[in-house]
């Protein structure tokens, strides 16, 4: 993907990609560290739809939300073949048992049958974790299995002490 | 009363008033540089209050108030930006340049101002505010548009042309001779060059000498340098603002941010002082002989501007609605127009009507510029005669 990049001399940085459709959407970085998403018009690629100020809190839920739905996607394509299968992420909360534990230590495959395909932690895709990978508050983990070990396993990432 | 305790008092209602008067321009979208104008307008000579007690300080703290804003538009683009800028936009800018600095001239001459005369409104008419024009594309939530790079590509390439405008304007207020004039710009230019290399290659070791974790000693020591450097520019007849202007360049980085940061504030309070006494210095009576004038420079300009953001747009392959947003975003004139006349008026070199003029001038430019840039759209519009498309299906 061609990321195009533009000084705002005074302002910021604007970066950018061109969709398929042929419209503009990208992220203006304010020198103060403030961003804006914007988006183009349909009719007018010169112009902006929307130039939607974030927090640095949003725009990295923002982030994380489109990443994660990507790699969900990719997985759910490559799992379409075989039934009774499916994906899911299930997020670290506050206080749960295993944060700041090594995901080894979940025994989620013997536990449950499912498997741990994917970590997604501040915008990075942490693939095929290992056993001694410490999972944190606030990781998305991505699981793949049937539906009944799928909740299984939710109920053991959410458990509390 | 004692005149510690009169001072006090009238500057007290000064910055109260200011203040209001602020927040008016705040709230209805617009820049406080006008109505702080009509502030000192209406204290000033033949205005309605007298402030006398207060002259000692407004005079040094508009002097600073113009070293800042002239420290503050340096610090505004790293030096890598002007560069690029220089190179990219040169054309754009030679264009900005002639077509802007011409009203201008003509209009002192035909006022029989002289060529002294004519180099200070050229200079007048040419200086778009960046602060105002900035802000608007902010408001507007056009920094993605594709025409934005440009119109501030035109901001960086003006700034640039202030560094060798201010020292030719102070060497012939000064009243040198041509060739001394000249002598001036050599000289202005070599330092200016110095100092966009130095910046590009050596910019932290002046950052690194500023710098400091401590907002307090950080403030200290970025005013003192800024009014040493402005002080010793002054002593060597190359004008106080310059070498503001200059020291601003050479700081880069992160310290410049920080130095923005810190400084606005102080920029605030001291700039508006500068603006009110402008006014204070302005009869309101000579304005009323140059209205006429004033709205038909106006006229003229807003003309130049928009065909200059229109070419510089079209080069870029943007489409019409783009070129005629980026003109009518770089109609505002503002804070520098002001800096230049009361460099010229300070200097007794040119007649107390050209105060008159500029002030008139900036009042219309400053106003309209922002109502221009948020209108053209619809305009455009009407002209090429399609309905208002504000259909969700057209935006989204």
């Amino acid at each position: 993907m061609n990321i195009e990049e533009t000084p705002l001399p005074g302002i910021g940085v604007r970066r950018e990609l061109r969709l398929g459709t042929g419209r503009r959407v990208g992220v203006v970085t304010h020198r103060d560290g403030h961003t804006e998403l914007i988006l183009s018009r349909v009719d007018d690629p010169d112009t902006c739809a929307a130039s939607i100020p974030l927090s640095a809190e949003e725009a990295s839920a923002l982030g994380s939300l489109l990443g994660s739905a990507q790699l969900i996607a990719q997985l759910a394509a490559e799992q379409k073949d075989v039934p009774g299968v499916t994906t899911h992420q299930i997020l670290v909360r506050p206080g749960s048992t295993f944060a700041e534990r090594p995901l080894g230590d979940t025994q989620m495959r013997t536990r449950t049958g499912t498997s741990i395909v994917a970590l997604l932690r501040d915008h990075e895709v942490i693939g095929s974790p290992r056993p001694d990978e410490v999972l944190k508050t606030g990781d998305m983990v991505v699981i793949v299995g049937t539906d009944s070990g799928l909740l299984e396993a939710a109920a053991i990432l959410q458990s509390r002490p | 009363m004692d005149p510690t305790t009169l001072s006090l008092i009238q500057l007290g209602v000064v910055f109260f008033a200011l203040g209001f008067l602020g927040r008016l321009a705040g709230r209805i979208g617009m820049s406080p540089v006008p109505l702080y104008l009509l502030g000192g307008l209406a204290f000033g000579e033949g205005g309605l209050v007298n402030l006398g007690g207060i002259d000692g300080f407004a005079h040094i703290a508009s002097e600073i108030g113009v070293i800042l804003l002239l420290l503050m538009l340096g610090l505004e683009y790293t030096a890598k930006e002007l560069v690029t800028g220089l190179r990219q936009s040169w054309m754009a800018g030679l264009l900005d340049l002639v077509l802007n600095m011409l009203p201008g001239i003509a209009i002192a001459l035909i006022l029989g101002w002289g060529p002294v005369g004519a180099l200070v409104m050229a200079g007048i008419t040419y200086s778009s505010s960046s602060g105002i024009i900035a802000k608007v594309l902010g408001d507007l939530g056009r920094l993605g548009n594709r025409e934005t790079p440009v119109v501030l590509a035109v901001l960086v390439i003006e700034d640039l042309a202030m560094a060798a405008y201010l020292p030719i304007l102070t060497a012939v207020l000064a009243g040198v001779s041509l060739l001394g004039g000249l002598t001036a710009l050599g000289i202005s230019l070599a330092v200016i060059s110095a100092v966009l290399v130095g910046a590009l290659r050596y910019g932290h070791l002046v950052s690194t000498v500023l710098d400091s974790p401590d907002r307090e000693s950080f403030l200290l020591k970025l005013l003192g340098a800024a009014l040493l450097v402005a002080g010793i520019a002054s002593a060597l007849q190359v004008s106080a603002a310059v070498g503001a202007f200059l020291l601003g360049i050479a700081i880069s980085g992160g310290t410049a941010e920080n130095a923005t940061r810190v400084l606005e504030p102080l920029r605030d309070l001291f700039a508006a002082m500068f603006f009110v006494l402008f006014g204070l210095n302005t009869d309101p009576r000579t304005i009323p002989p140059v209205l006429g004038f004033a709205l038909l420079l106006a006229v003229v300009t807003v003309a130049t501007k928009v065909i200059t953001g229109w070419w510089a747009a079209w080069q870029q392959g943007i489409a019409v609605m783009g070129r005629a947003r980026a003109g009518a975003a770089l109609i505002a004139r503002g804070e520098f127009s002001i800096v230049i006349a009361g460099l010229a008026v300070a200097s007794g070199a040119v007649p107390a009507e050209l105060a008159a003029l500029a002030t008139t001038y900036v009042l219309i430019m400053a106003v309209f510029g922002p109502v221009a840039a948020r209108f053209v759209e619809p305009l455009v519009r009407l002209f090429q005669g399609k309905k208002q498309q504000n259909d969700p299906e057209l935006i989204f």
